[in-house]
């Protein structure tokens, strides 16, 4: 996820000829990274994690006697919690490696992101470190998600 | 009468002596494919210190008075210290420095800072300036990830490409005369663009420094890559040991397929999930002061050449979108 500002990329100087040969010389040979096998794995975990959503929705809806949309909001808080939990104990990163975006896409990558950035910068203090830096990498999720949010529900609301 | 041969080699007219050594690790790299050759391994990432940045001053402490202690020196006789790290403003070294109490200059070549912080202190010595140097380099994954990459829980997945930032302190006694290897010839490199952008990719960023740094060396003393018993570079990788052997075929006609190794791929077992092999710093210093120079006390090796590598780039001036400068400096160590 570390995001080029794409304003300067455009900006940026136009290759030489002697970069450009050496650029495509490095793309032709560099290692590809095994796109079936990540697909497939990313299935799988975002299906269990899917599964796990659902088997919870049942739940909340049977023990506390809640509609499958209001079940919503304690799926999640219980799924970020397990992710964060698994930050915490220094297991998620190792699984994340083998589930790829089977783990980033659901709530649980935002959770890790989060806990992670937190655990990180810890020892600057509460204020300083875990406070402001928790939102070093989904600080940006929710700028845009919020302002995404505010525009669609303006639309909503004119039609 | 000048110590310079060709554009960019000086060959020292009274070769300093590398006295003693001593390298230092994490646990990961004590696992690796070199474990037996290192000074001290640390049971885990924080050496019992309070931060990470503090254990990577640990370490580097430790190498430093390990290497002191082989020769029966302490830091009062050292004229001056010579370090560098990964860390904004070198702190490790910087910090190190309160300590040891020894005249001091910070120096920051990224990875190629082993074979900066050696060119430098061999010329010191060689000019006159100085007996004895300690001369000392380090980096700590758990510091520099954060740094340069994600938070060390972050879970997501590197591409092939990406390589491990080792967790290890080298540290060298040079000086004036003594029993050991000698510094002959130091080729200094010259700062290189060739437009590579991905900071995972640190490979490809170096490689072409390293191949320009190599053959340089090559024209300005005249020797063939042949000469020396191994050549090393300090951590291209996989990858980047790959496209250094073609960039030396194609940029100067040399042929490095006998005797050239990487560091960051002699450290780890490949089984170690690394995937390129190691990075920063403390690789090329721990595989030299461990591995290397204890085979060339044992006489495996007569003449190596340490080609260390450096990306040059920070954080901010990837996200602006600029590309990654890389240097390359080669120390010629004989027997």
């Amino acid at each position: 996820m570390p995001m080029q500002n794409p304003k300067h990329k455009q900006r940026s100087q136009e290759p030489t000829p002697e970069q450009k040969r050496y650029i495509e010389m490095v793309n032709r040979q560099k290692p590809k990274p095994p796109v079936f096998k990540n697909v497939v794995l990313a299935f799988l975990f975002g299906g269990l994690v899917s599964i796990i959503g659902q088997a919870l929705t049942f739940f909340y809806m049977q023990v506390l006697d809640l509609s499958p949309v209001e079940a919503g909001g304690p799926v999640s808080a219980t799924i970020i919690f397990i992710a964060s939990l698994l930050t915490g104990f220094g297991v998620y990163d190792k699984i994340a490696k083998y589930a790829g975006a089977g783990l980033a896409v659901p709530v649980t990558g935002f959770a890790n992101s989060m806990t992670s950035a937190a655990l990180e910068f810890k020892r600057e203090g509460l204020v300083l470190g875990v406070g402001s830096k928790m939102f070093v990498l989904a600080g940006s999720v929710i700028v845009f998600g919020v302002f995404s949010a505010m525009l669609v529900g303006l639309i909503s609301a004119l039609i | 009468m000048t110590k310079k041969v060709g554009s960019q080699t000086v060959k020292l007219a009274n070769p300093p002596v590398l006295i003693s050594a001593a390298a230092v690790v994490g646990p990961m790299e004590g696992q690796g494919l070199l474990r037996e050759y290192f000074d001290y391994i640390y049971s885990d990432n924080i050496c019992g210190q309070a931060s990470f940045e503090k254990a990577e001053r640990h370490m580097v402490q430790n190498a430093c008075y390990l290497a002191l202690n082989k020769v029966q020196k302490i830091p009062k006789d050292m004229d001056y210290f010579l370090a560098g790290d990964l860390l904004n403003q070198t702190t490790t070294s910087n910090f190190s420095a309160v300590q040891l109490e020894i005249p001091f200059f910070g120096l920051y070549g990224a990875c190629s800072t082993l074979a900066e912080s050696l060119s430098l202190a061999a010329m010191l010595i060689d000019g006159g300036f100085a007996n004895y140097i300690l001369a000392a380099t380090s980096s700590h994954n758990c510091t520099s990830e954060r740094q340069y990459r994600y938070p060390t829980e972050y879970g997501g997945q590197r591409p092939p490409y990406a390589q491990w930032t080792v967790t290890g302190a080298g540290a060298a006694v040079v000086a004036k005369e003594g029993t050991g290897p000698r510094i002959t010839c130091i080729t200094t490199g010259k700062v290189v663009d060739m437009g590579i952008k991905d900071p995972f990719n640190m490979g490809a960023a170096m490689a072409p420094a390293a191949a320009k740094t190599l053959i340089q060396h090559f024209c300005d003393t005249g020797r063939a890559p042949t000469y020396y018993d191994l050549i090393v570079t300090g951590d291209l990788g996989r990858f980047g040991h790959d496209l250094t052997v073609q960039l030396a075929v194609s940029g100067g006609g040399f042929d490095l397929s006998q005797n050239y190794q990487d560091c960051g791929v002699m450290i780890y077992r490949p089984d170690q999930d690394t995937h390129s092999g190691g990075s920063g710093c403390g690789c090329s210093a721990v595989v030299t002061y461990g591995y290397l120079l204890k085979e060339m006390a044992k006489g495996t090796f007569g003449k190596i050449l340490v080609v260390a590598t450096g990306a040059l780039h920070s954080p901010t001036t990837f996200q602006q979108g600029e590309n990654i400068p890389a240097i390359a400096q080669a120390v010629a160590i004989e027997q």
